[in-house]
């Protein structure tokens, strides 16, 4: 076992530096997806797309950036501009021309107007931007690679993926755990989620709650494609692959904390990333064994409350 | 009397799907896949009634459906393959079941997509048994030994289709009136109620749930003898995805709406894909939308509101 360890230090370092990197994109879907889901009750289905199109809308910027001859480093915060563009374009239009219409309805149906405007943004996707892969890694290439040194090894890991991704997520960790509890806006997100008609009854505009979350999480969604953008290519589907995964993160952390997300983010990110250098083949497998198995034992996920039993 | 309507109903259905097989015959075709993807989302009706949705039924489809591609280049005979690939469906829904009933809601859903999913990437990644992405082709089947000219086969299989659908919806309508499935639809109210009068709510979700993985066994099968080429893509999320999306399509009042939904899902599919080759899928959404937003009841509910209408009238 430990010849084993020391003989493959440098796939073990590769995979956890990988598996670090990932994990912060997928944090940053999954937590938005579970504000989401905590106020308006309604699993996303496009928040996929969301992230797909936060990424096409970044690589654009990035594009347009390199090809007018605008300094390099302005790729840095085109990233952002194209998540805060994406959260204050689409998620408004969203929630109050589809989601709102539907609010009462049953959950069965609301979860099909998500996947309606899945199929819907899909293929506008491919309609915008072509189904060519677009390549923008600019913030890449700009930050160049920093040496990690690993046992007597060194391992030579871009910048961009060592610093900016995990950073970002962590600083928007930071952030949402602040507004979260300490501010009057995230207060009142929490209180909605508790318990809509009571917030209502303490009077907080509930509508307006709902509106400024599903743009939150939307812009966050935005932001994941947009960090993850720089470092693979944009091929029509990606959205779709993003969403199952997200999913598999919200329910294996349970509704609820925005920490229990984090969390699961980087056990998933991880896991999936030792698949990729040790077994291949298990690769996509590795979220949902992770998924299964922790509900096997913990129905209402690792950081979940148990609903109390309505009769 | 109403009895006898219903009969005569169902009677002029099945008539009309052949009439239309008969006069237009690429349709024919189109109508096959519809009834047997209406098959998987009769399940996924039964589901709906105890407010569960599944987001992974697909791969009962895809599970059967390969099961026929392995099966057909041994014994390819339909008789024979099609009742074992059913089966194989629902044996595999009872072990999943028995794990996954014990979940409700989006838990419920999250998991049967992620077993599917798993199953997705198995048929992807293991190259060399399922050949991954490019698929298998299947020889044609026979029928009782007895090999038929493609034309015949055709029609064999629309009826065999056919067959199945009204047997299973007949099926599913005696289930649903009986005192389990007036049970199933007491999980959607109120599960604690039902526990109260000393019934499981968990069994009576895997009986329903064993019968839709059955169900949509069949329609696996019918689809892969239909269409003789397998892929993955019949086990990705978004395949099972479709068959919500044709369940509320159809609407889940009745056991008609299934393939009234299908049917329907597939025409405009087709016609989308020949006038907007790129767009087909936003056509696709924006009609679940405008179903969603205006007739919640489906297709069945507002043919039933219009027949209502005129009576008042």
């Amino acid at each position: 076992m430990l010849a084993w360890f020391s003989e493959n230090t440098l796939l073990l370092g590769l995979a956890a530096l990988d598996g670090l990197s990932y994990a912060a994109t997928v944090f940053m879907v999954a937590v938005g997806l579970n504000l989401v889901f905590g106020v308006l009750r309604i699993l996303n289905v496009a928040h996929g797309s969301l992230f797909a199109i936060g990424g096409y809308v970044a690589a654009t910027l990035g594009l347009f950036i390199a090809s007018h001859g605008l300094p390099a480093w302005l790729s840095l915060p085109a990233l952002l501009l194209a998540a805060v563009l994406t959260g204050a374009l689409l998620g408004p239009v969203i929630e109050r021309l589809l989601l709102r219409r539907v609010e009462n309805q049953e959950p069965v149906l609301q979860l099909l107007v998500t996947f309606a405007l899945f199929m819907i943004l899909e293929d506008l996707q491919k309609l915008v931007w072509g189904v060519q892969p677009v390549v923008s890694d600019a913030p890449v290439r700009l930050l160049g690679t920093v040496d990690v040194p690993f046992g007597t090894d060194v391992i030579p890991f871009t910048a961009y993926q060592l610093f900016v991704l995990p950073g970002v997520a962590v600083v928007t960790l930071l952030g949402l755990v602040w507004f979260l509890r300490r501010t009057l806006a995230g207060r009142m997100i929490v209180a909605v989620t508790e318990d809509r008609e009571a917030a209502r009854a303490m009077g907080i505009d509930a509508a307006r709650v709902t509106l400024l979350t599903f743009s939150a999480g939307a812009a966050l969604a935005a932001l994941g494609g947009a960090l993850a953008s720089p470092t693979a290519s944009l091929v029509p589907g990606v959205g779709a692959q993003t969403i199952v995964l997200s999913f598999a993160v919200v329910a294996t952390a349970g509704l609820g904390r925005v920490e229990g997300a984090a969390v699961t983010a980087l056990l998933i990110g991880l896991g999936r990333a030792f698949a990729v250098y040790f077994e291949p083949e298990l690769e996509v497998v590795i979220p949902y064994i992770i998924m299964v198995a922790v509900l096997l034992v913990r129905p209402q996920g690792l950081f979940g409350v148990l609903e109390t039993r309505r009769i | 009397m109403r009895r006898a309507g219903e009969v005569l109903l169902v009677l002029l259905a099945a008539a009309l799907v052949l009439v239309v097989a008969w006069t237009v015959p690429w349709l024919r075709f189109v109508l096959t896949i519809a009834l047997a993807k209406g098959l998987a989302v009769l399940g996924i009706l039964l589901l709906l009634r105890a407010g569960q949705v599944s987001f992974g039924h697909a791969l009962y489809l895809a599970f059967a459906a390969y099961a026929i591609a392995f099966g057909a280049a041994r014994v390819p005979e339909t008789l024979l393959l099609l009742p074992l690939a059913a089966i194989g469906a629902a044996l595999l829904g009872l072990l999943v079941g028995l794990f996954v009933v014990r979940y409700r809601e989006i838990f419920f859903g999250m998991l049967n997509l992620a077993l599917s999913m798993v199953f997705y990437s198995l048929l992807e990644k293991f190259y060399s048994i399922t050949h991954g992405t490019d698929g298998i082709r299947l020889p044609p089947t026979t029928f009782a030994g007895q090999v038929l000219d493609p034309e015949t086969q055709g029609w064999a299989m629309l009826c065999l289709a056919l067959l199945l659908s009204i047997l299973f919806a007949v099926l599913v309508r005696i289930y649903l009136a009986s005192p389990i499935g007036q049970a199933l639809a007491g999980i959607k109210t109120r599960e604690a109620r039902l526990e109260f009068m000393g019934i499981s709510g968990r069994r009576v979700l895997l009986s329903a749930y064993v019968l839709s993985t059955l169900m949509a066994g069949c329609g696996g099968a019918v689809l892969a003898m239909t269409t003789r080429h397998v892929t993955p893509a019949l086990s990705y999320w978004t395949a099972s995805g479709e068959l919500v999306f044709i369940a509320i399509l159809g609407g889940s009042g009745s056991v008609a709406g299934p393939f009234l939904g299908a049917v329907a899902y597939e025409l405009t599919r087709v016609y989308a894909a020949a006038l907007v080759a790129d767009a087909w899928q936003m056509v696709l959404g924006a009609v679940l939308l405008l179903v969603i937003l205006f007739a919640p009841g489906g297709l069945w509910g507002m043919g039933r509101a219009l027949v209502g209408r005129r009576r008042q009238a």
